[in-house]
């Protein structure tokens, strides 16, 4: 395996008692786009913060291409940086705050106009460099902040939330155009984010984290489709989670309510008699048995949203409840509610929680 | 008309005679020098007197080290506050106050008595040292208006944000103060500046005591030796500390706009 350009090594952050990071480990390879996603307070901006170096890490190292950067200052750091509230510099125009950086590492004023003006023609606005940053909307601004971070050639880009103070059309154009510029240059990224749809359609990988540690480190598939533990599954997309109860743990028998469901080679050394979590995503279920569907249960519906293109049905089996979701037919009524339902999956789509 | 507004025009009317009517007596009285017209011989008098324009030129001198010292100080001083050490705010913001509490002639002693020419610091064995030592005095009468212009100037921007994206960027402390921090609370620094200004070309108390050739013991001087041109000194103290605020207004105008703002 290629040496890791960024390899974050068993990283801890406490504040006093209080740990926000705990033994943080992490590589990522060159020109890879790594996301950090997790609710607020999972320490994913705590650990970004350690990696630009506004920061120390409490324990553990961060190198960077083979350089221990630990206890570097932010400045000697050579990372690219964009933050959630833009940070453009109030006072300079656009062009001016683009050659921030390269002014600041002496790069002589031609050569600093010439790749202000290649910055401004990657992000598309080059009739915009003499305005000032209250002149611009927020998706201008946060382009220009790109290109303010990408001037002065860093080793590592990181994007600390910054979609988030934008609104949904800007955001999924600006998305794509961060991930294509990214790819462009190739340049290793690490995009904050808590945002499940913004971290699953733009990263290489996604590192989830919950309570300071990493849950799972993954590629958007292997998270959607594999989540490793409980909090993954629940956290990325939409599940069902169903209460069962193992029957004969030798054939992988699991009862659902009243009804039994198959799990062979999936039980991972549960006994007989214990209870466990079993998780479905929506688009693995049918209510009408599909090729390749072993199992059914029956139940009744409990509810039904109309959303458009797509009907969104709530199933209730027992205690249990599962969503799923058809496509709307107009020569099919949806289904009404009380009515009773057979839903149908593949026991293979079935996932045991741990 | 409504009620309401009869009543806020009389406050108004009541308010604006209060103050512009010793104000145009004041006016009409410096014109009055030369028996049956009005004319503007004290005004003449005043300006064509040397010590006029030596007290004068001194306070200004004193004024303009007390801006730099003050800037120096307190621009830091609040920055570093609002980044770093945002618990102690409310402590320097007391200190800050403290001399619009103690009176400028309780500070002036202590200094004689902590800086007399006996004392390991002998600010007042020379008159430079008397000099730098009024100027030192006036930044501290000066600091409560300074420090809440600049923290005041400070809060309109993400201080903590701004210096973390030039850091980033390369840039050190002093490209950070210099370049990012103070060209964004400019004007604020100067309406600190304009009112320290004003303060000390009217200040009398720490001249006085420190035996300093200013403005403010000049005016006292003549007023209490003279008729009518220490109603026209009046005036022209007036002008002055009235041309400070008109030009903070001007200059305000000119503060870098917040990038802050919706799609």
């Amino acid at each position: 395996m290629a040496e890791p350009f960024l390899s974050i090594q068993h990283v801890r952050k406490s504040y006093g008692s209080n740990t926000v990071v705990q033994d943080f480990s992490l590589d990522v390879e060159p020109g890879e786009f790594v996301s950090f996603l997790g609710p607020s307070g999972c320490g994913k901006t705590t650990v970004l913060r350690m990696v630009a170096g506004f920061e120390e890490p409490s324990a553990g190292k961060i190198v960077v291409a083979g350089k221990d950067i630990t206890r570097l200052k932010p400045n000697q750091r050579n990372v690219g940086m964009v933050f959630q509230a833009y940070a453009l510099f109030p006072n300079l125009t656009v062009a001016q705050n683009i050659a921030f950086g390269l002014k600041v590492a002496g790069m002589p004023k031609a050569d600093a106009d010439k790749r202000v003006a290649e910055m401004l023609e990657m992000i598309k606005l080059p009739q915009m460099a003499d305005r000032y940053p209250y002149q611009l909307s927020g998706g201008q601004q946060q382009r220009i902040a790109l290109a303010r971070a990408i001037a002065p050639k860093p080793k590592l880009l990181l994007l600390d939330e910054p979609l988030s103070a934008l609104d949904a059309k800007v955001r999924v154009s600006l998305r794509e155009e961060i991930r294509s510029i990214q790819k462009k240059l190739g340049i290793t990224t690490i995009f904050v984010t808590h945002d499940q749809e913004e971290a699953l359609s733009i990263s290489d990988r996604i590192a989830v984290m919950y309570g300071g540690k990493a849950e799972q480190v993954a590629t958007p598939f292997e998270i959607y489709n594999r989540p490793a533990t409980k909090f993954v599954a629940n956290f990325v997309g939409t599940l069902n989670v169903l209460e069962g109860k193992v029957t004969d743990a030798a054939s992988g028998k699991v009862q659902v309510n009243t009804q039994e469901v198959s799990l062979k080679g999936k039980l991972n050394g549960s006994k007989s008699g214990d209870t466990l979590s079993l998780a479905l995503r929506p688009e693995a279920i049918s209510l009408d048995r599909q090729p390749g569907h072993d199992t059914s249960l029956s139940g009744e519906i409990a509810e039904v949203h109309f959303l458009g293109s797509v009907i969104r049905v709530r199933v209730g089996i027992g205690g249990n409840t599962v969503s799923l979701d058809t496509f709307n037919n107009s020569a099919t009524p949806p289904p009404v509610v009380g009515e009773k339902a057979d839903i149908s999956f593949s026991s293979g789509d079935m996932l045991v929680l741990h | 008309m409504k009620s309401g507004k009869f009543w806020a025009w009389v406050v108004f009317i009541v308010g604006a005679a209060y103050f512009f009517i010793p104000l145009m007596a004041t006016v009409e009285f410096s014109l009055r020098m030369r028996r049956g017209v009005h004319s503007f011989d004290a005004y003449q008098i005043v300006l064509g007197d040397a010590r006029f324009q030596s007290t004068f030129l001194y306070s200004v001198i004193a004024a303009i080290f007390t801006i730099v010292l003050g800037v120096l100080i307190v621009v830091p001083a609040a920055y570093w506050i609002r980044l770093r050490l945002p618990q102690l705010r409310p402590i320097v913001e007391f200190i800050t106050l403290l001399p619009l509490v103690i009176p400028a002639i309780v500070i002036v002693f202590g200094y004689i008595r902590m800086y007399g020419s006996n004392s390991p610091l002998p600010f007042l064995g020379s008159n430079m040292g008397a000099n730098a030592l009024l100027v030192i005095g006036y930044a501290t009468l000066s600091l409560p208006y300074m420090y809440r212009a600049v923290d005041t100037g400070l809060r309109t921007i993400d201080v903590r944000t701004l210096t973390e994206a030039a850091q980033i960027l390369g840039a050190g402390w002093s490209t950070i103060i210099g370049r990012v921090i103070l060209p964004n609370v400019l004007i604020a620094v100067l309406s600190g500046a304009f009112l320290t200004f004003a303060i000390v070309i009217g200040e009398f108390t720490m001249a006085s005591l420190l035996n300093r050739p200013a403005f403010g013991p000049y005016l006292q001087n003549i007023g209490a030796n003279r008729a009518y041109e220490p109603a026209a000194l009046a005036i022209i103290a007036f002008a002055i500390t009235w041309g400070c605020m008109s030009l903070i207004q001007i200059l305000s105008r000119f503060a870098p706009k917040s990038a802050n703002r919706p799609n």
